[in-house]
């Protein structure tokens, strides 16, 4: 405080800055900043303003754009300031055009001059000034004008003007990588800089460098990691250590360097095993940027060659993660265990209570993140559940854009693991139904042509069961009152062609509920299409097979007013059925040949039935066919000649002869056909229908390669069901440890190496006791289906079982879902009660979301008949407070509960130091709390007291987690 | 046949700069985006990324206050007056009512917005949607941390009544979009021996 007056402004900014400070309302603070302006216009160009004063006028109209406003009148006095000498005002004039002029504004090249002049200067203040402005205003074009002065200061005495020239080359090499690429050495040259902070900026560029081009600097990767050495041994200077951490923020770069390098290169990740390891082992796990470097090494170790040890330890820090409250911490473990999946697909089973945690959090990150690792792990046991989850949650989302993303996932996981047909259609049926608009059009062509070929099978029996199933739901959806284009499209098309197949559903019925449909969208012309187009079919259909066709009446009056329409697409269409509708049986069935979508449609390309008529026109003296590309060179030069010379005074008469008949009518008509069978099939060609006949030779020519390239379509897909993407699952490396753990951790004993995995092994299990639904969940996406006798409650069969299966421990759970219920008090046994579930305890602001689901009903549900408890949890977000509740129960229904109690808590305190303990003011306090939470939740004052004077010990901001430092950080 | 968002954005849109930004694992497993009116919104999206060839870098920071009037905001990408605004408003409106528990992290169009809040004011920096959150979440501390020393005992008024020091400390913090001084002692530093001219 008291820096309001002491910093030289003046009475009226500081009066404005407070009045708009304290209006009330966007018009007032509008209408106040307006009046600034005309002030500042009118006296912005008075002459002779004191330099004083101008410099606070720019500052001025830095605040009012920051407000909103347009301050592009004083621009060029910002501009004008760059060229003062005192360096004050030159300051503050780099400032101001830093922040008001865009690389590409007309202005630059006004200061490129005074640039180049101050890179020159001795103060060595003025070449930094200049070079953060280098940063932002120097474009492509101008680079050339200031890159061998920045490259001159590369060796400059001054460390601050060395960093900033690096980042100078750095933004250049973003604008144009082709600018710098002769300075690369230089770049190596200054990782090698005695101040540890341009050697920190260098790492920008390199990373950049390297990768664009891993292959040349493996040279390097000795050097990062000797370097990455010595700053984890605090061998840099105290001042870089953030947090206690010795320079967090270098060691991150280099981790993502090292990533880089040893990605895919065998020998350059073992030599960086051994920093990576002790990284780990020494990292601060306790603040938010010790766990940010554990997460830099996790995504490093994931992406170099892997290492099993390294890869003990990053699953170890993972579990870490993904047990903490804190959301940040459950975030970066889920993308941890998205990582490492690619290096060990078992991994996530081990977490799998945790994920569905994240998976029903109200935090719609953590849950995008968790669908992100889903879609990742997803096979064809566990597609049904995934996808079914996507689509509610993409039903309950308003964004678009994130809309779009999940509905194409969705569909690319069901097009590739869809284990039925039924399931498909249905899944399908729900994608477009709520996100239809957003979907790309292939994957409504994919669908029909699915539907159309079958699955690839020989079998037709179940393809015509999949088109039956497909028309029966189309039939039911249509009642629908609001459906997508893009899905009315589809139903159209599907019921046009396969409506009547089975027999089940009569002409009329099939050609009413198209008309309907018709009807009901008279401005979406494409479905109008799809829908007369597919009554032509069943028309077609009915005649063929020799049944009399009798229209509908609104049939009739639907294709009276289409063959009125504006869209000469939908009047043809028209046409097109009264004309079918004319012809007999015979001739029906050889232009609309029943379920012929997939037939090979042959293009006579060179049109040699025609020969025959050709010949004769020949002999009956008509001109031969003069092939296009000749025609168009002679018909080009003529043209060329006419317009330079002639075509002014054209308006007389014409001597050149008129050009020659294009081939499109011969084109067309004779050959019907395919022409209206590529309208069936290619529907999204039909547009250029119109076009067509208005233009001429080219675009037919169109048409007949879009019916080639339809049918090239139609061949060239690849089957996609059932394709596995995980190799079958290999033992986790993980597990042999476990085992041996585990044996430790009954007996209490708690090494600092086993004891965050018997942490884990304990939490999980009364967790997954407790919440049948959760488990069910878990089983269904994590586990396969084979059962497991249940011997739970014994913590010495329980190891065996491990010991002898670890892949089917999943299952386990998520059969004995039901047995689990009931068998819950038997089964928490002492030691199981977790450090972790107490921690939940003391999170009661989950709960606060959830106030409709009361805990006791939960008891029941749980304690009774599974199914109970399923339907009233099922859909909902939320269930994680109430499980915990019910540990708590069942703890306590537990004899001999309190002597487990005292076992643990002394685990408790341990765990606790490995993971809390010195926390520094930014973590999320749970921790601590945590401590005393095995008997009271809700946070401690005590603690936060503590942390309070802590922070002020220690000099630092405190964060979020104490309101009353904000009291006085705000005075 | 899946097109990677970026690929076919980038060749649509005019600023191709040859060197077309690696479609990321994550964005090119999904998204089909069809070229098509609808997807405007998508195009302007990449206005982000427009002139730079490369995706991993700050693309703003912004400081507001409760009632989303903006304390400072600095671009490293060039973006439209108006297009400022409307992020403004928008991350504005994504941070101001999530729940202190929740992530501090929150998808932005394609990119990540990661907040953080101290008293009334929001700090927001928009990264890339790959990038390590938590390293820029307490790069936002020590950013709050050096102001702290700075103006000894920050409040939000010493940021309103001299935005423009805020500004001249942010550029010795992060210049063109990346962090180029980590150590708060050189930043003290330089920043004293630009008062000293006052």
């Amino acid at each position: 405080m008291g820096s309001q007056g002491g910093w030289g402004q003046s009475k009226e900014f500081l009066d404005l800055v407070k009045s708009i400070g304290e209006a009330r309302s966007k018009a007032e603070e509008d209408r106040i900043v307006l009046n600034e302006i005309e002030m500042l216009k009118r006296r912005i160009n008075e002459p002779d303003i004191p330099k004083k004063k101008m410099k606070e006028y720019i500052i001025r109209l830095v605040y009012v754009e920051m407000l909103g406003h347009d301050a592009s009148f004083g621009y060029i006095h910002a501009v004008k300031m760059t060229h003062d000498d005192s360096l004050l005002l030159k300051r503050t004039g780099y400032l101001a055009v830093t922040l008001f002029l865009n690389e590409d504004h007309d202005l630059i090249i006004l200061i490129v001059n005074t640039i180049q002049k101050d890179l020159k200067s001795d103060n060595y203040l003025v070449v930094c000034a200049a070079l953060t402005a280098v940063c932002k205003l120097i474009n492509e074009e101008t680079i050339p004008a200031v890159l061998p002065q920045v490259v001159e200061l590369l060796g400059h005495q001054k460390e601050a003007v060395r960093k900033k020239a690096i980042m100078a080359l750095h933004r250049f090499y973003q604008r144009s990588p082709s600018s710098v690429t002769h300075l690369i050495s230089n770049f190596r040259k200054r990782l090698c800089d005695n101040d540890p902070g341009v050697m920190g900026a260098t790492l920008c560029p390199l990373f950049d460098l390297i990768s664009a081009d891993v292959d040349s600097y493996k040279d390097l990767v000795t050097s990062f990691v000797s370097i990455l050495k010595q700053v984890a041994e605090r061998r840099l200077p105290k001042s870089y250590d953030y947090h206690q951490m010795p320079a967090p923020f270098i060691q991150i770069r280099l981790l993502k360097i090292l990533a880089l390098l040893g990605s895919g290169d065998k020998q350059a990740s073992e030599h960086m095993y051994t920093v990576l390891g002790d990284i780990f082992r020494k990292c601060d796990s306790s603040s938010n940027i010790g766990n940010a470097v554990l997460y830099e090494c996790i995504c490093c170790v994931s992406s170099i060659h892997p290492s099993p040890k390294l890869l003990d330890s990053a699953a170890e820090v993972t579990s870490r993660f993904l047990k903490s409250d804190n959301h940040n911490l459950k975030y970066l473990g889920i993308d941890a265990l998205r990582r490492l999946m690619k290096v060990n697909p078992d991994i996530a089973e081990e977490h799998q209570l945790a994920v569905i945690d994240c998976l029903e959090d109200p935090d719609d990150t953590l849950k995008r993140k968790t669908f992100e690792l889903l879609f990742k792990m997803t096979k064809s046991t566990n597609v049904e559940v995934i996808v079914d989850r996507m689509i509610d949650y993409m039903i309950s989302i308003n964004d678009n854009h994130y809309k779009t993303e999940i509905a194409s996932r969705c569909v690319e996981l069901a097009e590739q693991f869809a284990p039925s047909n039924h399931w498909f259609i249905q899944t399908m049926n729900k994608v477009f139904e709520h996100a239809g608009d957003l979907v790309n059009v292939k994957v409504a062509h994919n669908l029909m042509r699915l539907i159309a070929e079958g699955f690839g099978d020989d079998d037709e029996g179940t393809d015509n069961q999949l088109r039956s199933s497909a028309v029966e739901s189309y039939l039911r959806i249509l009642s629908e009152p609001k459906l997508p284009s893009m899905f009315l499209q589809v139903i159209c098309w599907v019921l046009g062609e396969y409506g009547t197949a089975d027999g089940k559903f009569s002409a009329s019925y099939i050609t009413g509920k198209l008309c309907d449909v018709a009807e009901a969208h008279p401005s979406d012309d494409i479905v109008k299409a799809y829908a007369v187009t597919a009554i032509m079919k069943i028309c077609a259909f009915e005649i063929a097979a020799g049944r009399k066709v009798e229209l509908l009446p609104e049939c009739q009056s639907l294709i009276d007013e289409l063959s009125a329409s504006h869209s000469t697409d939908l009047q043809q269409r028209a046409y097109e059925l009264q004309a079918v509708l004319g012809l007999d049986g015979h001739a029906v069935e050889s232009i609309m040949p029943a379920d012929a979508s997939c037939e090979d449609i042959e293009v006579d390309k060179s049109l040699s039935f025609l020969n025959s008529y050709v010949q004769q026109s020949l002999e009956k003296g008509a001109q031969p066919y003069i092939p296009e590309n000749e025609r168009s060179g002679i018909l080009n030069i003529s043209n060329f000649r006419n317009q330079d010379q002639h075509e002014s005074s054209a308006h007389g008469l014409r001597f050149e002869a008129y050009e020659l008949p294009k081939p499109s009518i011969t084109l067309r008509t004779p050959a019907p056909a395919p022409a209206v069978s590529s309208t069936e099939l290619v529907p999204i060609s039909e547009p250029t229908y119109p076009k067509e006949t208005n233009q001429a030779a080219k675009l037919s020519t169109v048409t007949d390669t879009g019916a080639t390239e339809l049918k090239l379509r139609l061949e060239g897909v690849q089957k996609k069901w059932g394709k596995p993407t995980y190799s079958t699952p290999v033992p986790s490396t993980s597990s042999s440890n476990l085992k041996t753990t585990n044996g430790v951790n009954q007996l209490g004993q708690a090494t600092l190496s086993s004891h965050s995995r018997d942490v884990s092994y304990d939490s999980k299990r009364p967790q997954a006791e407790i919440s049948p639904e959760k488990q069910k969940l878990a089983a269904s996406l994590f586990g396969g289906s084979s059962s497991k006798p249940d011997k739970k409650p014994q913590s010495t069969s329980h190891k065996t079982s491990r010991l002898g299966n670890p892949a089917s421990e999943k299952p386990q759970v998520a059969t004995a879902s039901a047995a689990t219920t009931e068998l819950a008090p038997q089964k928490t046994a002492p030691v199981q009660t977790p450090p972790p579930d107490l921690l939940d305890l003391g999170e009661p602001t989950v709960g606060d979301t959830i106030p409709s689901i009361d805990p006791f009903k939960q008891l029941e549900g749980l304690l009774g008949p599974p199914d109970v408890s399923s339907s009233t949890n099922s859909g909902t977000v939320s269930v994680t407070q109430p499980p915990d509740l019910m540990a708590l129960y069942g703890d306590s229904s537990l004899s001999g509960v309190s002597s487990s109690i005292s076992n643990l808590v002394p685990t408790n305190l341990d765990s606790m130091n490995l993971v809390s303990s010195s926390s520094s003011a930014a973590d999320h306090g749970g921790s601590k709390v945590a401590l005393s939470a095995s008997l009271k939740k809700g946070p401690n004052p005590q603690d936060s007291l503590e942390k309070d004077s802590l922070a002020r010990q220690l000099g630092v901001t405190p964060s979020i987690q104490n309101p009353n430092l904000f009291r006085d950080l705000l005075g | 046949m899946v097109y990677p968002a970026h690929e076919q954005v980038q060749s649509l849109v005019l600023f191709d700069r040859g060197d077309q930004p690696k479609a990321e694992p994550r964005s090119s497993s999904s998204s089909f985006l069809a070229l098509d009116p609808r997807f405007l919104h998508t195009l302007i999206i990449f206005l982000f990324a427009s002139s730079l060839s490369l995706s991993k870098m700050i693309r703003f920071i912004l400081l507001q206050n409760r009632q989303g009037k903006t304390r400072l905001a600095k671009y490293y990408v060039p973006l439209e007056e108006s297009e400022k605004h409307k992020v403004e408003y928008e991350v504005h409106r994504l941070v101001v009512n999530r729940d202190p528990k929740f992530t501090n992290f929150v998808e932005f169009r394609t990119h990540k917005v990661i907040y953080r809040r101290y008293a009334g004011l929001f700090f927001s920096i928009c990264v890339d949607i790959t990038d390590n959150e938590l390293a820029y979440l307490e790069c936002i501390h020590l950013f709050v941390e050096i102001l702290d020393h700075f103006f000894s005992n920050v409040c939000e008024l010493d940021l309103v009544f001299n935005f423009h020091k805020v500004y001249l400390i942010l550029d010795e913090f992060i210049l063109a979009g990346e962090l180029q001084e980590t150590s708060k002692k050189a930043i003290i530093e330089r920043m004293g021996e630009l008062e000293k001219l006052e």
